[in-house]
């Protein structure tokens, strides 16, 4: 028998419940969130007409580039105000 | 290790005096056990045996070396070994058996007067191969932290290793813990230093696991320090190993090696540079993009979200010829001193060829090689990639004859790489793709200052360098980086 040392992180991913999904849009806050992708903007005006229409209110949230992960501030920012998010990918 | 953290296990002292090391399955051994018997009544001897606990006789003045410790940590490798030891410390040895060596040594007469004169030794019990793993293991003090996978007896280990998920898609060698020990003797570091949070899981990695990651692509110890240093440097913010990793494009950290280190490690920098064939290059690059694999979660098809990948991403690494060079090295551009070892990370995807045999003048292959280097990514792309020119050393003969310096060849070049607005804004040549239409009219540099980078390497012979598209360049992306390597 061989033994070998693990060269992975040896992560335990904590399994976290869904936040249920909203009976409607009204009166909720949705966040955008752009990842700074060209034309990603033109996307995220459009669903956020869509969005406004259906009643809910809408916030506009940027990453400062595609090619870093969000900021955990903005990230925080984006959890304590919103009721929930979508994020635009682009191109 | 044992000098670097706390021993588990300390060096057990001999008893004073002369002292034999043997073992029954030696036939050196089994010859001179008459001198060992005569010895012992003649002058005071210890004897110590490896195997057979009554070899040469059952004695008081005979110990067994039950767990091969007293071996192992007096570094014994032939029997029979005879020492001479004070205060529990050998001062002196001889090993096998050679009548006037050990008349001398033992300061007696007359020893196995009617034996041969001289005999080989065996291989000491403690290094034999089937065991001296365990042993380091044993008595090395490891404090080594990783979980241990066992591998039963029916199961092929390399097999095990792919189903693990592990591999790059080549063989990995078992990173078993008297392996991962022998690593970490290539570093001064402590095996639980954390050197990097590493992406995309942002794991603390230690020096273990980047040493466990190093076995399995291959490295040997010394080449440690190297894998350590390129992932400092790949987990910088500036260097954004997320983004290259995470990225649809086909990039991934390229790793150039500049200082004495390239020697020590007997790294390629001449013939076939770019290619397979030297240990050092390919492994080093393999173990770092092992590391962000395994102890940073990332692989193709989850984060690594790669459209079609490249050659770099199995880790492309290679070394610098400075000494042929004429030029100032890489790392003394970046500010860093010929005496000091470095490794530099660039974002960069496979190298294409350039190929220039007739030009002899420097005007005429420097205009050439910005020909070349507009195509980089995209003829109708500016300012948003960064290049690594690869010169050989043919093409650098042409520089060095007209002396021009490695500034002297930046500024030129630049001069011819100021694209025409108009050529490449969208739709313009009935092409799409280009860059924002309010360019038109407007000289637009291909590169950002700094933008190219330029090494010499190569084979002697041959009128070709290689061009390595970059990624991403500046804030928004990935921009090179240096690091110094601490042995």
């Amino acid at each position: 028998m061989t033994t070998v040392l693990d060269p992975t992180g040896e992560l335990s991913p904590q399994t976290r419940q869904r936040v249920a999904r909203p009976e409607s849009l009204e009166g909720l806050t949705i966040g955008l969130l752009d990842i700074s992708k060209p034309r990603g903007d033109i996307f995220l005006n459009r669903i956020e007409e869509r969005l406004t229409a259906k009643g809910a209110t809408v916030a506009r949230y940027k990453k400062p580039t595609f090619a870093k992960p969000a900021p955990i501030d903005l990230r925080h920012e984006i959890a304590s105000q919103c009721d929930a998010v979508i994020e635009a990918l682009a191109d | 290790m044992a000098q670097k953290d706390a021993p588990a296990t300390t060096t057990p002292a001999l008893p004073d005096g002369l002292v034999a090391i043997v073992k029954k399955d030696c036939p050196t051994c089994v010859l001179v056990a008459p001198v060992l018997t005569d010895l012992a009544d003649r002058s005071g001897l210890t004897v110590i045996t490896q195997d057979d606990p009554q070899f040469p006789q059952d004695a008081d003045w005979v110990v067994h070396d039950t767990d091969l410790s007293l071996s192992w940590h007096h570094d014994i490798e032939t029997v029979p070994t005879l020492l001479m030891v004070v205060d529990g410390q050998p001062t002196d040895r001889i090993v096998g058996w050679s009548r006037p060596e050990w008349e001398a040594f033992t300061g007696t007469d007359s020893l196995g007067v009617d034996m041969k004169q001289w005999s080989p030794g065996c291989g000491s019990l403690s290094v034999d191969p089937t065991i001296a793993e365990q042993l380091v293991v044993r008595f090395s003090g490891s404090t080594l932290t990783s979980r241990r996978v066992e591998i039963a007896i029916l199961e092929d280990e390399w097999e095990a290793m792919y189903d693990r998920g592990w591999s790059d898609g080549l063989p990995l060698v078992p990173p078993t813990e008297a392996r991962v020990l022998r690593m970490l003797e290539g570093t001064t570091r402590q095996a639980d230093d954390i050197v990097a949070i590493v992406p995309p899981d942002l794991v603390e990695c230690t020096v273990e696991k980047v040493a466990v990651n190093a076995v399995m692509a291959g490295c040997m110890p010394s080449y440690l320090p190297v894998v350590i240093g390129a992932l400092e440097a790949a987990c910088t913010d500036e260097f954004n190993m997320h983004g290259l990793l995470a990225t649809t494009m086909p990039s991934g950290p390229v790793m150039i090696i500049n200082g004495p280190i390239r020697q020590q490690l007997q790294m390629n920098s001449g013939v076939n540079v770019l290619g397979q064939g030297n240990r050092a290059n390919s492994t080093i690059g393999r173990a770092l993009q092992l590391v962000i694999r395994n102890t940073g979660g990332g692989k193709p098809g989850g984060v690594d979200r790669a459209t079609q990948g490249g050659p770099s991403k199995y880790g492309l690494c290679f070394a610098e010829d400075e000494e042929g060079s004429a030029w100032e090295s890489l790392a003394e551009s970046r500010g860093f001193t010929q005496g000091q070892s470095t490794v530099t990370l660039f974002p960069g995807e496979g190298p294409r060829v350039f190929v220039d045999q007739q030009s002899r003048s420097p005007e005429s292959l420097t205009k050439h090689i910005a020909l070349a280097l507009r195509a980089s990514i995209s003829p109708r792309l500016a300012m948003m990639f960064d290049a690594a020119l690869v010169l050989s050393p043919e093409h650098m003969a042409r520089y060095r004859d007209a002396g021009w310096d490695r500034s002297r060849f930046l500024d030129e070049v630049s001069g011819h790489l100021l694209l025409n607005g108009d050529d490449i804004v969208r739709g313009s040549d009935g092409i799409e793709e280009g860059m924002p239409e309010f360019l038109a009219g407007s000289p637009v540099p291909k590169f950002q200052p700094g933008g190219l980078l330029v090494v010499h390497a190569g084979g002697g012979a041959g009128l070709f360098s290689s061009i390595i598209a970059g990624w991403v360049t500046g804030e928004i992306g990935s921009v090179p980086v240096t690091k110094e390597i601490i042995p």
